[in-house]
């Protein structure tokens, strides 16, 4: 069994949940983000349904609730990097998996957490726009930002120091959202940036959910691509990781 | 009575890249002494220990601690050591508790996490955040988390740097108690106070070498047996004299004034009964004695700081 994990778990959770600006970038944001657009780009009249947007409002929200646990998960394991509390916690018998690991169920359940917020806040503000299969969508967006997490070790790892993480990996993560399909369809890009795109988590992310959310079931091929991209990364991070 | 090494260290090197950072390092600390690794800043001393508690894979040499070796039986040895690092931190909002708690949770036997806080002057930190303790309080927090597991070898890294003179004095309070009951600890410093008051005995590394090895009082009468005195006091007459001192090598005197430097750990007392048999009135004595600071300077030709 790995000792400590949920201990070190609900610690990890206590600490985040005391950094105000951590909780308002995963929980306040996204939540702020589907209301806003949603009724900006709807008809915006109260209670109506956002049909009218141009891209699907509820997806973009979820993949940003999984965005910024990746930059919230790379920016916290370089801080801990340079403060050598990585370092310390492994002189312990700590195994380097409960480490990471359990800072991946932080964000896993602060991402379901964002998501709950999404919903109660959609169908108070949206009634009747939020009638998808909620359950599956949850599980496409833990599948996607596992995924996408997975990127963020091996982003971490390459990170010189902490104070680039955070700008870095936004840097690198808002353009994947704008070229994955949400916005404008994958074909629409130039051939090579539709290799690049295709590559990506957060493109077979976006085809993932939206399946979902508009009713038309799990994409086989989506959800195998994060899957295999989980196992790419994850392989990859294991050679890469640097703890101090 | 010499006993079992309970840390051997033979040969050891470490580079990195093209930097030697460790250089054919041999080490024997026996149960229950303070150890002490000296030396300037990137001597290669916490290299050294680093190598020892399993962080580091060493490039050659081969290292024993309590009879296992770091790397391969590092889980094992995990459980028998307690650490403290150089310039470590704790997640900036975890309170004191919740760090002992997790910590106390790792190892299959602990002391009482409350008692150990209470022995270390933090019980009233309990519900502190790190990030909101005096550089004082988080070493002493490392030293608690160090001790949880009541470990038999204790690391501690630059243990007081950037310390105040009260919370250091405090500090090495703890690591003598450390050593009171039965523990062996290996520590480094590029203080030469610190090793002096606390180490039984110091290696000194430059340049990735241990340079000298023994005892501070060994080492100080080995390389430094010079002593002086300095005395004013009316006696006329007597600089003639002062020459019949045992042990001595010179004598300057200047009014009243006599400087006076010679050798051996009885000059000093030798002084003394001169000046108690000549009779002269003492206004002003003033000894030198040289210190490991000393020992440093002269079998480096440079200063600890420079």
């Amino acid at each position: 069994m790995l000792q400590g994990f949920w201990k070190l778990t609900w610690i990890e959770t206590k600490v985040f949940m005391r950094e105000p600006m951590g909780v308002i970038g995963t929980l306040v944001i996204p939540v702020l983000l589907f209301v806003v657009l949603g009724r900006a780009l709807g008809t915006g009249e109260v209670g109506t349904v956002a049909e009218q947007a141009p891209f699907n409002v509820p997806v973009l929200a979820a993949l940003f609730i999984a965005v910024s646990a990746v930059i919230s998960l790379v920016t916290i394991i370089s801080i801990y990097r340079e403060g050598g509390i990585l370092k310390r916690l492994r002189a312990t018998p700590l195994s380097p998996v409960t480490i990471l690991g359990a800072h991946v169920i932080v964000k896993l359940a602060f991402t379901m957490a964002g998501l709950a917020l999404l919903v109660v806040a959609g169908r108070r503000v949206f009634p009747g726009a939020m009638d998808a299969d909620l359950p599956s969508f949850a599980a496409a967006l833990l599948l996607s930002t596992l995924s996408i997490l997975s990127m963020g070790f091996v982003l971490a790892s390459l990170v010189p120091t902490a104070r680039f993480a955070q700008p870095l990996a936004a840097a690198l993560l808002y353009p994947m959202i704008a070229i994955s399909g949400l916005f404008f369809p994958v074909e629409a890009l130039s051939a090579p940036l539709r290799v690049v795109a295709l590559a990506l988590p957060t493109t077979h992310a976006v085809t993932l959910m939206e399946g979902v959310w508009d009713g038309a079931g799990w994409n086989g091929v989506s959800a195998l691509a994060l899957v295999v991209f989980f196992a790419a990364c994850t392989a990859l991070s294991t050679r890469v990781f640097r703890w101090e | 009575m010499p006993s079992n090494p309970v840390i051997s260290v033979a040969n050891l090197a470490k580079s990195y890249g093209s930097t030697v950072a460790v250089d054919n390092v041999s080490l024997e600390i026996n149960e229950g002494e303070i150890f002490g690794l000296i030396g300037p800043n990137g001597a290669g001393k916490t290299t050294t220990m680093e190598c020892v508690q399993g962080l580091r894979r060493p490039d050659g040499g081969t290292i024993s601690v309590l009879g296992l070796d770091p790397r391969r039986d590092e889980t094992a040895l995990r459980r028998r050591i307690g650490v403290q690092h150089q310039e470590a931190q704790l997640q900036k909002r975890i309170k004191v508790w919740e760090a002992m708690d997790l910590w106390a949770r790792l190892y299959p036997q602990v002391v009482d996490p409350d008692e150990l806080l209470g022995l270390l002057g933090l019980e009233s930190k309990r519900n502190s955040r790190f990030m909101s303790l005096s550089g004082g309080q988080k070493q002493r927090l490392f030293i608690a988390l160090a001790l949880i597991h009541d470990p038999e070898v204790v690391f501690l890294d630059e243990l007081t740097t950037g310390l105040d003179p009260q919370a250091r004095r405090a500090i090495w309070g703890l690591v003598t108690d450390i050593r009171g009951r039965g523990k062996t600890v290996l520590l480094t410093t590029h203080l030469m106070e610190e090793a002096e008051r606390l180490c039984d005995r110091v290696a000194i590394i430059e340049h990735g070498r241990v340079i000298e090895m023994g005892t501070p009082r060994e080492l100080v009468r080995k390389h430094c047996p010079e002593r002086g005195v300095f005395f004013t006091g009316a006696g006329g007459g007597i600089s003639q004299r002062l020459e019949s001192i045992s042990g001595i090598r010179s004598a300057h005197t200047e009014g009243e004034a006599h400087t006076l430097r010679g050798e051996g750990d009885d000059f000093v007392t030798n002084v003394i009964r001169f000046i108690a048999q000549e009779g002269i009135h003492i206004t002003g004595f003033r000894t030198e004695i040289p210190t490991l600071e000393d020992v440093f300077l002269k079998l480096t030709g440079h200063g600890i700081r420079d």
